[in-house]
C-alpha cells in the first residue's frame, strides 16, 4: 500500500486529524485534550501501524513547517496592538517579565542538571515557557533538540492553565493584572486561554506575558545559558 | 492577500540579512516580528495591510508545529532514559515563573 505515504494524502490526513482535534477539543471542553498533542500521537500510531518512515513523513510535515516562521512574524501585530499598553505600565512589566524569564531559564537548568539530565536535553528544556515556534527556533539557535522542546512546551503549558490559579492563589498573587501576566509568562498560548476564560482583561495580560516574555526568552537564552555553564 | 504575504515575508527576509550581516544568535522569525511591529508602530505599514494573513497564522499556529511534535517519535529512548529530569525540572520551574513573575509585578506597581 504504497499510497498510505504519499505526501499529499499525509497532508490531508494531518488537515483533517488536527480538524477533528480542534472539534474534539471544545465539545468536551478538556484542555488537556490538546489538539497538537492528539494529532502527534495519531499521526504517530499511524507511521507506526502502517510502517512508515519519519523521513516519509517529513516530506508533508515541511510544507506545514514552512509557515511557522512566517506565523512568528504575524505576533508583531498584536504586540504592535498591545504597545500603548506596554508604554503606560512599561516599568513593572519590563522588571516582572526579566525576572519571571531569567529565573524560568536558570530554574529548569538547574534542576534538570542536578537530576542527571544530558546537555542536550537540559538546552532543550531551557525555553520550556514561551510559546512552541518561539521556543522551537531558541531550542535550535542554542543546540537542543526542537522537537523534544515542542512536547515540553505544549506539557508545561497544560500543567500552567490547570494548576495555574490554584498556584497563584496559594501565594497570594492577587491582582488580575499579576495573575493574567503570570500565566501567559509561565504557560505561554495554554494560559493566555485559559485566563481569556476568566476574563477579556486577564487574557490581555496574559497574551502580553507571552509576548514579552517570548521576546526575552529568545534574547537572553544564549547569554543566561553561557553565565550558568 | 499577495500584498500582506510580501509585508510578512519581507520582514522575515530583513531578519534572515540581519542574522546573515551581524551572525547574532537570534532567531530570524523574532527579528522579523519586531521589525514588523516597528513598521506599524512608525505607519510605514497599516494594520489593515497585514491584518488578515496576521490573524489567520496566528490563529491557526498550533497547526503548524503537528509536524515537530509527530519528530518526536525519533526521541522516544531519550524521553524514556530522562523522563523523570524532564518532568520535575519543567513542573517546578513553571511554578516558580509563576510565583515570581507575580510577585514581583504586584511589588513593583507599588513603586512605580
Amino acid at each position: 500500500m504504497e499510497f498510505l505515504s504519499n505526501t499529499y494524502f499525509m497532508l490531508a490526513l494531518t488537515f483533517a486529524v488536527y480538524a477533528a482535534s480542534q472539534i474534539l477539543q471544545s465539545r468536551t471542553g478538556w484542555s488537556f485534550l490538546n489538539p497538537i498533542l492528539i494529532s502527534a500521537i495519531i499521526i504517530i500510531a499511524y507511521l507506526k501501524v502502517n510502517d512508515i518512515d519519519i523521513d516519509n513523513y517529513n516530506e508533508s510535515g515541511r510544507y506545514i513547517e514552512f509557515w511557522l516562521k512566517p506565523a512568528i512574524v504575524a505576533l508583531g501585530v498584536p504586540l504592535y496592538k498591545q504597545l500603548s499598553t506596554i508604554r503606560k505600565q512599561l516599568l513593572p512589566l519590563l522588571i516582572s517579565e526579566l525576572a519571571g524569564c531569567v529565573v524560568g531559564i536558570i530554574s529548569v537548568v538547574l534542576i534538570a542538571r542536578f537530576l542527571g539530565a544530558t546537555q542536550e536535553v537540559i538546552l532543550s528544556l531551557a525555553a520550556k515557557s514561551v510559546t512552541t515556534p518561539i521556543a522551537m527556533e531558541v531550542t535550535k539557535t542554542v543546540g537542543g533538540i526542537p522537537s523534544l522542546t515542542a512536547a515540553v512546551v505544549i506539557c508545561v503549558g497544560i500543567f500552567g492553565g490547570l494548576a495555574g490559579f490554584r498556584v497563584m492563589r496559594m501565594s497570594h498573587i492577587g491582582s488580575p493584572i499579576a495573575q493574567g501576566l503570570s500565566l501567559g509568562t509561565a504557560a505561554h498560548a495554554l494560559g493566555t486561554s485559559r485566563a481569556m476564560d476568566v476574563s477579556d482583561k486577564y487574557g490581555a495580560f496574559a497574551s502580553l506575558g507571552l509576548t514579552i516574555n517570548g521576546i526575552f526568552t529568545a534574547l537572553l537564552t544564549p547569554t543566561v545559558l553561557s553565565l550558568i555553564d | 492577500m499577495v500584498l500582506q504575504c510580501a509585508i510578512i515575508f519581507g520582514c522575515l527576509a530583513l531578519g534572515e540579512l540581519l542574522v546573515w550581516l551581524t551572525g547574532i544568535k537570534l532567531p530570524s522569525s523574532i527579528i522579523g516580528m519586531l521589525i514588523l511591529a516597528f513598521l506599524l508602530q512608525v505607519k510605514a505599514v497599516k494594520l489593515r495591510q497585514v491584518e488578515g494573513m496576521a490573524n489567520f497564522l496566528v490563529k491557526n499556529f498550533g497547526f503548524f508545529f503537528v509536524p515537530a511534535a509527530v519528530s518526536l517519535m525519533l526521541y522516544f529512548d531519550i524521553i524514556r532514559a530522562q523522563w523523570l529530569p524532564i518532568l520535575v525540572a519543567s513542573a517546578v520551574s513553571t511554578v516558580v515563573v509563576l510565583v515570581v513573575t507575580g510577585w514581583i509585578h504586584q511589588i513593583s506597581r507599588k513603586f512605580f
